[in-house]
């Protein structure tokens, strides 16, 4: 009977080793990514939690949102990690998250004071591009011109959204007419922010649609100082990416302690040169250097979220119909 | 009247029919029961269809107009390897779509062979993303589709007639006018609208090398209302247009895909006399190595790249290729236990509603079963956990026509010789099907099951409509590689892909004409 008991040591020791609680959390693909915030959260949050955190890269922010409610209270998720200020209303109507309940003062642009959806960092949107390259100085320059750009699908790409919100919000019911004129110039509409940065370091294309924070990637990381990024007249669309607790999560607890991990100055400290944003929560240690280079921007742009989720389906008709030609 | 005695029994084959259309047009109809009717289609949905009708149009076209040219040559020109060549021409069949876009890239892309070439006399590179990404594609997986179909064409004039030609001493003109040309009409509408229907339902190409609003075809906005929006009203609604115009487009293609109709010759050894010019045997040598170089060089981009590459594979992809193999099993042995019964119960004469029901898995869109299953599924079960399940079943189904095609001649054979026969020795029908009918028929169903199962080992449709974020078969692992920019990885996984592939259909194939009688 030794085999049995040897089989049954053995069962008895995974269901041990099971016993450390899971949790779950959605993000999207650059998050989980070798070089992205990932690796560090995960090692720096398992220290705390004594649990195990489980990060999946499903999609971009928008298609992200699509993800959860396709999986609606069957989804394996606790906490989604990725979506933004342009889908926080969406995303609430589907009654699939929960207040997080954390209190925190944040260091952001904008006062935000949303009980659901709570922020981690936020950018401006912009258009990167080499240096030698004599990009234009407004969104409408850039209609007339003839420069070639790589945007994301707004559909899934919360970049993607983020410029159809920015072109409403500087032209209001121009936009169109905006769109009309970049339709030449964009050279393919990809599923998510990595697809078009890639192509554009592969050179595809002059520009390509990113924040005005990437330039500090190329610098920090690859002391690499040829990039930078196109400052417009109308103005930039802010973004605030937000994370939240889904209702249907066995962990509850645990995803209420990623939450405050998420705004405590480890999280915060990691984000400014991995995910390459500004931190929604100024770590101690400030900024690193090199983000002081970046480019100082005049006019920010936002639209409020309720504004955003009503103006999307007219605006992504639009795009579309701009593009379809 | 009596019905004769039989030897086997149609009743499972009339079930596996009845499933078959149960599953297709039960689909459908949740399909259209979720569509929103009032929603309308929209400018990008119109553009969506022109797109999908126009690329489907230019790669039918293209591949055909060249095809002949290819297939004349080959049909004319003697050479070694001509029949190595032709064989090749049966591989894009199973060519996993993700590994020949893969190639593609790798030699018409930016970073590609040709914009390399082109750089060194400083011409800027070709673009490969948007219609003519798409079109190349196309192009690349038709092409020998249609030289196949056309040069059997070619194959079929009556030796007779070659001779006759020969001793009247007809120039190319009078060759074209009074051989080919009547040949190329019968043959050429019949591959253009296969090739064309084929295309309407493209995806994977689509999804890869399309891009935005301008490159979209239906299947992809179905995938992009899933995926990116959620909107089942609308997925269903393109689900409809797609349907309307697969089907119509199978049924052109079915009605003009007939056989030729020259009067049968003496079977003679086919011997040319024309064509026999220096110049023409040149004109004929240049579009072989033309079609072989385009046809061979993404192959053996994606040898080369993913070699290197194949060592460092990262664990993901080797648990997406376990994945991959048992899928493309299940879906295997799913698509036997449908088409094995149906092949019985036409053999026995019972063809109505079993080639109906054939004919519905010609017609039907992977994209729009997914849809449908997911609908029907959603309320009883996880989507991630219906992936794989899903998968496989909507792949078997998609493998049905050709299993079909494969095996029902052979089992009418079966039928035919034995049946009498094991009738008056009283043989019972599971001793007829034990002893006789499959025994006899090894060699087609393990060709019919190499194909099932290479076919689904490639296939990235309907796991990219339902996978959930961990599960992942090989091609979607090596789309997502893509997605991320990690080439070296996707290259490498691709490779494994093609090997695998490749390797299920020669194994299956060779291993049921081992020892067979025929």
């Amino acid at each position: 009977m030794k085999h049995l008991a040897f089989a049954a040591g053995i069962f008895g020791a995974t269901a041990a080793f099971g016993q450390a609680p899971e949790l779950t959390v959605y993000t999207y693909d650059s998050f989980v990514a070798e070089w992205g915030p990932g690796p560090q959260v995960e090692a720096a949050f398992e220290e705390e939690c004594g649990c195990d955190l489980k990060l999946v890269g499903v999609e971009d922010g928008a298609a992200l949102l699509a993800r959860v409610r396709l999986e609606g209270e069957h989804t394996n998720a606790d906490v989604v990690l990725g979506l933004d200020n342009n889908l926080t209303a969406a995303a609430g109507e589907t009654g699939l998250f929960v207040p997080h309940g954390v209190t925190a003062d944040l260091d952001l642009p904008v006062a935000w004071d949303d009980p659901v959806f709570l922020p981690y960092d936020w950018g401006w949107f912009a258009f990167v591009h080499d240096k030698t390259f004599d990009a234009p100085t407004s969104l409408k320059a850039l209609a007339d011109s003839d420069a070639t750009i790589l945007i994301q699908d707004p559909r899934s790409s919360t970049p993607g959204l983020g410029l159809l919100m920015w072109v409403r919000a500087a032209y209001g019911d121009d936009a169109p007419a905006i769109w009309e004129g970049l339709a030449d110039n964009i050279v393919t509409v990809t599923k998510g922010w990595s697809e078009a940065y890639g192509l554009f370091l592969e050179g595809e294309a002059d520009m390509v649609l990113s924040y005005t924070t990437s330039p500090a990637y190329h610098l920090i990381a690859e002391a690499d100082d040829s990039k930078t990024t196109a400052v417009f007249d109308e103005g930039h669309y802010l973004q605030i990416e937000v994370a939240a607790k889904l209702a249907t999560t066995d962990q509850p607890e645990l995803a209420d302690a990623f939450l405050r991990f998420m705004i405590s100055d480890r999280f915060q400290a990691i984000i400014p040169t991995t995910n390459w944003m500004y931190p929604a929560v100024m770590p101690e240690g400030g900024l690193p250097d090199g983000f002081d280079t970046l480019a100082k921007l005049g006019k920010s742009l936002l639209l409020t979220s309720e504004e955003a989720a009503a103006l999307r389906d007219q605006a992504l008709a639009e795009w579309r119909a701009a593009l379809s030609h | 009247m009596a019905r004769r005695a039989q030897p086997l029994t149609a009743a499972p084959g009339i079930g596996a029919a009845g499933f078959l259309a149960a599953l297709i047009l039960g689909t459908l109809a949740t399909v259209a029961w979720r569509a929103e009717a009032g929603v309308g289609l929209t400018v990008a949905d119109w553009a969506a269809l022109r797109f999908t009708v126009v690329q489907a149009g230019l790669s039918a076209l293209l591949s055909v107009g060249l095809a002949v040219f290819v297939a004349r040559a080959l049909a004319r020109l003697r050479f070694a390897g001509r029949r190595a060549l032709i064989a090749l021409l049966g591989v894009p069949f199973i060519l996993p779509v993700i590994v020949a876009v893969l190639g593609l890239l790798q030699v018409f892309g930016r970073g590609g062979w040709i914009s390399d070439l082109l750089g060194l006399w400083g011409l800027p590179p070709v673009r490969i993303y948007g219609l003519h990404g798409v079109v190349l594609a196309h192009v690349f997986l038709n092409l020998p589709l249609a030289t196949r179909l056309i040069l059997q064409g070619w194959q079929e004039v009556p030796a007779e007639r070659f001779r006759l030609a020969a001793q009247l001493r007809f120039g190319p003109w009078a060759m074209f006018r009074l051989i080919e040309a009547p040949m190329l009409r019968q043959v050429v509408p019949g591959a253009l609208a296969v090739v064309f229907a084929i295309c309407l339902s493209s995806f994977a190409v689509a999804l890869t090398l399309g891009g935005g609003p301008r490159a979209t075809t239906i299947e992809l906005a179905i995938y992009q209302s899933f995926r990116f929006e959620f909107n089942l009203g609308r997925a269903a609604l393109l689900s409809g247009m797609q349907i309307a115009l697969t089907a119509t487009a199978a049924m052109v293609a079915l009605r003009l895909a007939r056989g030729t109709g020259f009067d049968g010759g003496m079977d003679r050894p086919l011997q040319r006399w024309d064509g026999r010019s220096a110049t023409a045997r040149a004109i004929d040598a240049a579009w072989i190595g033309l079609a072989a170089a385009f046809l061979i060089l993404p192959l053996a981009a994606i040898a080369t790249s993913g070699l290197a590459h194949l060592p460092g594979l990262p664990q993901l992809v080797w648990r997406a290729a376990a994945v991959s193999l048992a899928v493309a099993g299940v879906s295997m042995v799913l698509s036997l236990m449908i088409a094995l019964p149906m092949a019985g119960a036409v053999a026995l004469g019972r063809h109505g509603l079993i080639e109906v029901a054939g004919m519905l898995g010609l017609a039907a869109s992977p994209l729009v079963i997914g849809t449908g299953l997911f609908i029907l599924l959603r309320p009883f079960a996880d989507p991630a956990a219906m992936a794989l399940p899903v998968t496989a079943l909507v792949n078997a189904v998609m493998a049905l026509p050709f299993a079909l095609r494969i095996l029902v001649p052979r089992a009418r054979e079966v039928v035919e010789r034995h049946g009498r026969l094991a009738l008056s020795l009283g043989m019972g029908r599971w001793a007829f099907l034990r002893l006789v009918f499959l025994p006899a028929m090894r060699a087609q169903i393990s060709f019919a099951a190499g194909l099932a199962m290479a076919l689904s080992m490639g296939d990235l449709g309907v796991i990219a409509l339902f996978a959930g974020a961990e599960t992942a078969t090989l091609p979607l692992e090596i789309y997502r590689l893509m997605g991320a920019y990690r080439m070296d990885a996707a290259a490498g996984g691709a490779l494994l892909l093609l090997v695998l592939s490749v390797g299920c259909f020669w194994v299956l194939d060779r291993g049921g004409r081992w020892h067979a009688e025929a």
